[in-house]
């Protein structure tokens, strides 16, 4: 939902405002999410695709390529990679290399594992790659507790080597929560720092992010604060169009204002199943896969559900509302992953209505992600417990002890065959 | 540049901007700049009516201003 910022240009000749049009839905996808594998170094306790584990089904390079050709045929601009940790795939540069070499742009997301000063040389040349950076908090204790022991240090050393070889431009790109909003200043500090640019988006309480939702999401006095400080920094921060809910404490802020699910946004997993929404990897919202006849060309043109998403609506509970003009109801997927009927307010709306709504959710009735990818164990935070045998020393002057061997051949790898 | 059903998309790899057309004489305008020798000539040739002109106007320069147009140069 990168169509933000980059909406500063609308030559306009005629009254009909974009988001009209686009409510309708377009050709291609503006913007396209693709994560290119549930694999993951991290386990992040928010992570929206529940990532760890590669899925063994995961598209096959010549398949990501022919992915690759239809959206060159389609004309989609860019893609946003993602994942899991793209990078970890073996053939990740290679297709990066294929997407550029056909017209198609790259931005992708990394925790900066694989970002050594090699890699950022190579990123620093490429007109058509841009490259984004997550972190979680500006101070490794608050990044940490969410993204996992030394991904602070990762990402920052990612950084220093995009700076290093010249990679201006690269981003930052922060997930706000509770606790980090009150670092807003600090995270543009470390972007100014390493000539970045900020970019800012909203937690979901998608993937595993369903279970830290409660914990983790704004304060309505910080919502406010976050408000505030993105009118004041305007379109010098990036915000991947996806705080439109707090449109409705005011001025609209730049952006589309709109929910893109299906409509400009859609999102291939690494399977390559289509989904409306990267927030929303969920069966309900599940438009098709790039293996059914026609690929991701008829999914995205013709699918019933994408069809469905584009028609227009009424607003549903939030219609007699002054403020739907502005925050058009929220989010689906946020909405979605909480239990709240999707044509009603967003669980964190900003005149209150969402949390009045949740309270009348049950426990456990808000649905599940339905795909999960996670690591089945998690690293071992404390040493590993091991005892280890000492041979008995022989007093001086004595011999040790023989002590037999356990079996024939921890002796002699012959024991017991007899050549005839 | 993309053809969508109200007109099209424009994407500059360059500024890594978007722009839109939002209707399809604006498309035409656009499309045919190349072969005529000013704006006006393309206007006139797409059958723009003199009160539009303005509105036409105020959309090529938003174009020129995020480099997605840029003046011919001399042959």
């Amino acid at each position: 939902m990168t169509v933000a910022q980059e909406t500063a240009s609308r030559p306009s000749v005629s009254p009909g405002r974009l988001v009209d049009l686009f409510e309708r839905g377009l050709a291609a996808p503006i913007c396209l999410t693709w994560e290119l594998t549930y694999a993951c170094n991290l386990s992040c306790v928010h992570c929206l695709s529940s990532s760890g584990r590669r899925d063994p089904r995961e598209l096959t390079t010549a398949q990501a390529m022919a992915v690759i050709d239809t959206l060159e045929r389609m004309q989609v601009f860019y893609v946003n990679i993602g994942g899991g940790e793209p990078t970890v795939r073996p053939d990740f540069w290679q297709l990066v290399e294929y997407a550029t070499a056909h017209h198609v742009g790259v931005k992708f997301s990394t925790n900066g594992v694989k970002i050594d000063a090699a890699a950022a040389r190579m990123l620093a040349a490429s007109d058509y790659v841009d490259v984004q950076i997550s972190l979680d908090g500006a101070t490794a204790e608050v990044n940490d507790a969410v993204r996992g022991p030394g991904s602070h240090a990762t990402a920052m050393a990612a950084m220093r080597n995009l700076a290093d070889a010249g990679a201006a431009g690269f981003k930052l790109s922060v997930v706000m929560t509770r606790q980090n909003i009150s670092q807003l200043d600090e995270f543009k500090a470390i972007a100014d720092r390493f000539g970045a640019q900020l970019r800012i988006t909203r937690l979901r309480p998608s993937g595993r992010g369903a279970d830290v939702w409660q914990e983790l999401h704004p304060l309505p006095s910080q919502q406010r604060e976050l408000y505030d400080w993105l009118v004041g920094h305007g379109e010098d921060v990036l915000t991947g169009d996806s705080f439109f809910h707090l449109s409705a404490y005011g001025s609209a802020l730049p952006g589309l204002n709109l929910c893109g699910a299906g409509r400009v946004v859609c999102l291939i997993d690494p399977v390559g199943d289509v989904y409306a929404c990267p927030f929303a990897i969920h069966s309900s919202f599940l438009a098709g896969n790039v293996h059914d006849g026609g690929g991701f060309e008829a999914v995205w043109r013709s699918s019933p559900l994408f069809r469905k998403l584009r028609e227009p609506g009424d607003g549903g509970a939030c219609r007699s509302c002054g403020h739907y003009d502005s925050c058009r109801g929220g989010c689906m997927a946020a909405k979605f992953f909480t239990g709240l009927p999707l044509d009603g307010p967003d669980p964190e709306c900003v005149q209150g209505y969402g949390e009045a709504a949740l309270s009348s959710v049950g426990p456990g009735q808000a649905p599940r992600p339905s795909e999960d990818h996670s690591h089945r164990t998690a690293p071992r935070r404390e040493p590993v417990p091991v005892t280890i045998g000492r041979r008995r020393l022989a007093p001086p002057g004595e011999t040790p002890p023989r002590i037999p061997p356990e079996r024939g051949c921890d002796e002699s790898p012959l024991a017991g065959f007899s050549p005839r | 540049m993309r053809p969508e059903p109200f007109g099209a998309l424009l994407y500059h790899f360059g500024t890594r901007r978007l722009s839109f057309l939002k209707n399809q004489a604006v498309l035409a305008v656009v499309r045919s700049l190349a072969d005529h020798p000013s704006a006006r000539s393309a206007c006139a040739a797409a059958g723009i009516p003199d009160a539009d002109l303005p509105a036409y106007t105020r959309a090529l320069a938003a174009l020129r201003d995020s480099r997605m147009i840029t003046e011919r140069t001399a042959p």
